[in-house]
């Protein structure tokens, strides 16, 4: 198991150091799928990222937490094993799949590399794993396609390679940001369905890092909803879906156009979401909150509702649910 | 009275640069006619390169098309350039994907929101210019204290707005959106599409929306045109070709929307061998096509009467 346990980060903002991930708890099991949930700024990226112990070149700091695999702490790997984990047995899955791909070296040279540094073969057997890898992500031609440089692929395909890569080392998690916010929308439904394939045949734990409630709905057996660095609501996906318990949760739901009567007014959020530095005291959501009162600006408010494996960090979920307001 | 009309407009990019992959020329617009009333939203619906900006840009008089005739307010701009053109520009102005990349980051927002008066309306002082700069910011709900700060000092939505503001500024006839909310999160999405909907009621203003998103379409538009390689393939009142859709590139676009609920999801198949790119001759969309059969590829691929361009329609 792949576990985040109350983990906080801080980056740099201006010079500051400011806590911008705060005590997050994951769980992430093989054979399943989480989707980590929340609008640009929340935290979500660099959640996944911390993952693989990726931004801390770029001044991503953990001031406390852990990252545990299988039981054993991220942070306390040598050097050495943090690389081979790394896309070894957690691989990662970016959105750009522009310019996650190398554009001067070939298709077949960027697998095999990836393949050669994981696992030890010739040259001559990473080239058929790589045919094999390509095939199994639904890309026929594969010898073709390995002599060819990335400009000569469309966006669907360059994120078929990307997740041929992932998949070199046979890996036990994947992490994927954003995978088909790039692509077209007759793409994207491709990439879910091949992701969610491989997801179940090879029994993977994939975290799907995403803005988007459909792809949550397609993919996901559990759910995570971010808000301002904090995990605020979280539960299996039917529950989520059923009964939003947090409000946030309900009024990000509420605003997508797909669930609106058609030519009517949109829902939406007052304000905006406060950046690392700038959130407030007690629960996070509580200024743009339509049922916040005068307990949610209490120094702490903690998973404060649950039921069953549903929890949320809402002092007044009840009324929430009573009132219906968002 | 229609504000914006195209007649049979068509346009092919030689080989070449972006394109050199292909190694031949791209007709990237081919044979495109639709009319835009004063209040109304159309919608150009399809995927990446299936020429729906391309036929925004032309529409606009930003590109010019091989072939096609033009007119705003009922005046055929096919032909003018230069002066002539430019003192027509106000009629109809563009807001872009990402309003970052299209605000100038060393200009204030108030600079950047009134450079369309300086062309359209130079008599104006500079104190009238600020007056209406500030008047325009609030009526796209900024607060007009903003209006000495750079870009790079506001959100993604709220630059979205200052690039609405600008294109406002002019009082535009016709706004062409090209995709407009496809870069914002949900939750300023939704804020954006308000306030689109607002100035459209105080002013009477027509949309060009360009989306590849039809869940923001079916919410925002009057009517809806689905391109396919270049042409329309459909096109119709919205809530006519969403609840019956004729073409079946349009049923593909509507059933790969992303479900709603969990409960709707469908089981996993196999087959990643779907076909991908389009025909030569006959219908383009024939390679995808589950109900291609051989005189597919002789069709002519016009729109008939009803709005669809195909042999084998759905129901």
């Amino acid at each position: 198991m792949l576990e985040i346990r109350d983990l906080s980060l801080s980056v740099s903002i201006e010079g500051q150091r400011v806590e911008a991930i705060s005590g997050v708890s994951l769980q992430l099991k093989q054979g399943r799928v989480l989707g980590l949930v929340g609008e640009s700024g929340c935290g979500k990226s660099l959640t996944s990222q911390a993952v693989l112990r990726l931004g801390e070149h770029q001044g991503v700091g953990k001031t406390g937490g852990d990252i545990l695999l299988d039981g054993q702490s991220l942070f306390a790997m040598p050097d050495e094993t943090l690389r081979k984990m790394r896309g070894g047995r957690i691989s990662m899955i970016f959105q750009e799949p522009m310019t996650a791909l190398n554009p001067v070296f070939s298709i077949g040279s960027q697998i095999t590399e990836v393949i050669r540094l994981h696992l030890d073969m010739s040259p001559q057997h990473a080239t058929e794993r790589a045919i094999e890898l390509l095939a199994d992500v639904g890309m026929q031609d594969a010898e073709q396609i390995l002599k060819q440089y990335p400009d000569a692929l469309s966006g669907g395909m360059r994120q078929r390679v990307l997740i041929a890569m992932a998949m070199a080392a046979d890996p036990d998690y994947i992490i994927a940001d954003e995978p088909t916010t790039a692509l077209d929308v007759s793409v994207q439904k491709r990439i879910i369905a091949l992701l969610l394939n491989l997801q179940k045949k090879r029994n993977l734990g994939l975290l799907l890092v995403t803005h988007d409630f459909g792809l949550v709905a397609e993919l996901c057996d559990d759910v995570a909803v971010m808000y301002a660095g904090q995990i605020v609501e979280s539960g299996p996906v039917a529950d989520i879906f059923d009964h939003p318990a947090h409000p946030y949760t309900r009024a990000l739901m509420g605003c997508r156009p797909e669930v609106s009567e058609a030519g009517q007014g949109l829902p939406v959020i007052a304000g905006q979401v406060p950046p690392p530095g700038r959130w407030p005291i007690g629960c996070h959501f509580a200024e743009r909150c339509p049922l916040a009162q005068g307990d949610c600006v209490q120094p702490v408010v903690e998973d404060a509702w649950r039921c069953r494996e549903h929890t949320a960090r809402c002092l007044h979920v009840n009324t929430a649910e009573a009132v219906n307001v968002i | 009275m229609s504000v914006l009309a195209v007649k049979h407009l068509s346009k092919t990019f030689a080989a070449g640069g972006m394109f050199r992959a292909i190694g031949k020329a791209k007709r990237a617009v081919d044979d495109v006619s639709f009319s835009l009333d004063a209040g109304q939203t159309l919608a150009i619906v399809g995927e990446s390169g299936s020429g729906k900006s391309t036929t925004a840009r032309l529409a606009m008089r930003l590109l010019q098309p091989d072939s096609g005739q033009i007119s705003w307010a009922g005046e055929d701009v096919s032909a003018l350039s230069g002066r002539a053109l430019r003192q027509r520009r106000h009629h109809i102005q563009m807001v872009f994907q990402d309003p970052f990349a299209s605000l100038n980051p060393r200009m204030k927002i108030w600079q950047s929101v009134c450079e369309g008066l300086r062309v359209h309306q130079p008599e104006l002082s500079n104190a009238d210019r600020r007056n209406k700069v500030a008047e325009t910011l609030n009526m796209c709900g900024l607060d007009d204290s903003g209006m000495d700060r750079y870009p790079h000092q506001f959100s993604g939505g709220q630059r979205q707005r200052i690039g609405i503001a600008r294109a406002l500024i002019v009082e535009p006839a016709v706004l062409a959106l090209d995709e407009p909310v496809s870069a914002l999160d949900v939750s300023v999405q939704a804020q954006i599409l308000n306030l689109l909907k607002d100035i459209q009621q105080a002013r009477g203003l027509a949309y060009l929306f360009i989306s590849h998103d039809l869940s923001v379409v079916r919410h925002i538009a009057d009517s809806v045109a689905v391109m396919f390689a270049g042409r329309i393939v459909e096109q119709g009142r919205a809530a006519d070709v969403f609840e019956h859709p004729r073409h079946p590139y349009t049923r593909a676009l509507l059933d790969a929307r992303p479900i709603v609920h969990p409960n709707e999801r469908k089981p996993v198949s196999d087959n990643h061998d779907i076909g991908e790119g389009m025909a030569e001759t006959g219908c383009a969309y024939q390679p995808r096509c589950p109900y291609a059969s051989s005189d597919c590829a002789v069709f002519d691929g016009c729109l008939n009467p009803d709005g669809f361009a195909c042999l084998h329609p759905l129901r």
